[in-house]
């Protein structure tokens, strides 16, 4: 397979490449649209308001409600990605594992709270948690507990129902990148006499470890960014810098002092994904020793 | 009834977009006016009670729009300099903030001969009163069959009345009922002294299981028996007790709240939003407003037109004698400087 094919004549390439950048320019056109320009034109309002100002940005670096606020969704975003995989990461294994018709049952059941509304699925979980809820009713039938369980209206309700909605986007990228293990590493290990759990922790994990970084990227990024369940679940005191940014706009009136608190925020994610980034090319280089 | 009310409101929407489609098709034949409210029950309630009728008296089509919370948009609308909303329905601050950042028309109160006959804490230069709703003590007739709690300061009192509370994430009304559990009387609050009233509230606030944010959150602890006693408008406790809860609730030491009409700065139908204006806080419609919804109408003088039953008037926030038991607020407090303070604050308080 080593034979050197004749590379692709340079005129094709070209083309080949006008052509691909014609047809993303639409989707290109759109994100310029929808997103660079407002997401530009708020952050512009965050320093110019009746000429250049860094009050916006005092506010947010000096106030302690602003640390607070993200510490926490930083906290509950840490929590949420550890739960999610290690929730996910055995779904995804035994995905993977079983025979086809089984993994798209697996992968289905995965996937189907996507189809309803954020929104229901958070009042879902306040008919399972409050105080008069299902679990807690079960549990004092059970006598397990004499007092109602404090359940919701707090963080824990706020990360149970968060994971709950971000758990795909864990599975999912985990799955894709077991299933392009192949198999036959396994056969290998055992056949030089490693047990399962040996095979696994020396081979299996480390092929998995881009999906596991893939997944927790995405739960970690979408999970700062929460809105309504922390709102409906949090009893009003898990503040998370989304909530912060809808607050701002009532008490300043401008959207300037919400779009500094959303900047700072959309800064600590691009941070993240250049650490992520020189993560995976890490790991790649690592994978090619 | 009802039919006849869905009916008639079925063709007022045939006829609101009849018109609508006669008005682009045409050039503006009749006069018009965009008015804009919050939607749900309640828009459909005016639709039938105050803008059918008015629409019809002044021969003038009244072109309908909602939105949650105005205010964003009146910000957007008259910055642009070509509003195209002319009259809003929304909270009374809105009014007074938008007419000192002249975003809101100053009214000549003599075109508007209704506004002009109401009492002057019913009005602004900017506004008059539309319609009332209350942020009342409410409570589970479960918990509490007798001897229930009857005014904030039963509410801050743990010990008597024991149960999980729940209060409104937001300083308005909220710091009203904090000084009122202090002691202060319900006429005497304003200008709040805010330092007392945190004080107080960070007495109570280990005990709050839930600061809720929206009005069917609220609903929703109330009718779950998730908490046993809250701060809740009016209107939702009634919806919950209609339905089959076992809640209520009391007047007493309620903070009487209020939406109000007002015409943007620049409006593009000017002189027709006037005349709806006075048309729209008229007795006699404003008295059809209670027979549609649980709020109270914004014009006093609709109590004394006989449209709405003694029993029913019993019920509403604005009747006379429920108005007395209550704090007025004042949203003049509330968009001045020391008000504004006092909102930033509450997100700090939450936090602590």
């Amino acid at each position: 397979m080593t034979t050197s094919m004749p590379d692709p004549s340079q005129k094709h390439q070209r083309r080949e490449h006008a052509l691909m950048l014609a047809l993303v320019s639409p989707a290109l056109l759109v994100i310029l649209a929808l997103i660079v320009l407002p997401v530009g034109w708020l952050a512009w309002q965050s320093i110019y308001h009746d000429g250049f100002t860094l009050e916006n940005y005092r506010r947010v670096f000096t106030e302690d409600i602003y640390w607070r606020s993200f510490a926490l969704t930083f906290e509950i975003s840490l929590a949420v990605t550890a739960i999610a995989l290690l929730l996910g990461y055995p779904v995804a294994y035994l995905a993977n594992s079983v025979p086809k018709g089984w993994s798209i049952l697996i992968l289905s059941l995965v996937v189907l709270p996507f189809w309803t509304s954020v929104l229901v699925r958070a009042y879902a979980w306040l008919a399972l948690l409050q105080r008069t809820g299902v679990i807690n009713q079960f549990l004092r039938y059970l006598d397990v507990t004499s007092e109602p369980l404090a359940l919701v209206h707090n963080t824990f309700g706020t990360v149970v129902a968060t994971v709950h909605i971000l758990l795909p986007f864990m599975v999912l990228p985990l799955y894709a990148t077991m299933q392009k293990i192949p198999s036959d590493l396994m056969q290998a290990g055992a056949s030089l006499g490693a047990s399962p759990s040996l095979t696994f922790v020396r081979v299996f994990l480390p092929l998995s470890l881009p999906g596991v970084l893939a997944g927790c990227t995405m739960v970690f990024v979408l999970c700062l960014g929460f809105y309504i369940t922390p709102e409906l679940l949090g009893g009003g005191r898990t503040v998370m810098v989304s909530m912060l940014v809808s607050r701002n706009v009532e008490l300043y009136n401008q959207f300037g002092a919400a779009s500094a608190v959303a900047v700072v925020l959309l800064l600590s994610v691009l941070a993240i994904f250049f650490a992520v980034s020189r993560f995976i090319s890490l790991d790649r280089i690592l994978g090619q020793k | 009834m009802t039919t006849k009310r869905d009916i008639r409101f079925g063709y007022a929407l045939l006829g609101g977009s009849l018109g609508l489609f006669a008005t682009t098709g045409t050039a503006a034949a009749a006069e018009q006016i965009t008015f804009v409210s919050q939607g749900g029950a309640y828009q459909q309630a005016q639709t039938v009670a105050i803008l059918d009728p008015s629409a019809k008296k002044l021969g003038i089509t009244i072109n309908q729009d909602s939105i949650p919370d105005a205010w964003p948009a009146i910000k957007t609308q008259v910055g642009s300099g070509k509003p195209i909303w002319d009259v809003v329905d929304t909270p009374t601050g809105n009014c007074l903030r938008g007419g000192e950042q002249g975003l809101i028309e100053k009214l000549d109160f003599s075109k508007i001969p209704n506004g002009a006959a109401m009492p002057e804490s019913y009005r602004s230069p900017y506004s008059v009163s539309y319609e009332f709703y209350s942020s009342v003590l409410a409570y589970s007739q479960k918990t509490f069959p007798k001897d229930a709690p009857n005014s904030w300061a039963d509410f801050w009192d743990v010990k008597k009345f024991p149960g999980r509370r729940a209060l409104r994430n937001h300083p308005f009304a909220t710091l009203e009922a904090a000084l009122m559990a202090d002691g202060v009387a319900p006429d005497k609050l304003y200008p709040l002294d805010v330092d007392r009233a945190f004080k107080k509230l960070e007495e109570i606030k280990p005990n709050i299981t839930v600061w809720w944010t929206s009005g069917a959150q609220s609903a929703q602890l109330l009718n779950d028996g998730e908490v046993d006693m809250e701060m809740a408008w009016n209107g939702r406790v009634s919806a919950v007790a209609k339905e089959g809860a076992k809640v209520a609730f009391t007047y007493n030491q309620g903070v009487l709240q209020s939406t109000s009409l007002c015409i943007l700065k620049g409006a593009p139908n000017l002189e027709t939003a006037v005349k709806f204006l006075n048309e729209a806080v008229d007795p006699v419609h404003q008295a059809n407003l209670p027979l549609h919804i649980d709020y109270g109408p914004g014009n006093p003088k609709a109590f004394e037109t006989n449209v709405i039953k003694p029993e029913r008037a019993a019920q509403l926030p604005s009747e006379p004698a429920n108005a007395a038991k209550q704090a007025l607020m004042s949203y003049a407090w509330w968009s001045s400087p020391a008000g504004e303070a006092a909102e930033k604050r509450w997100a700090s308080f939450m936090q602590k």
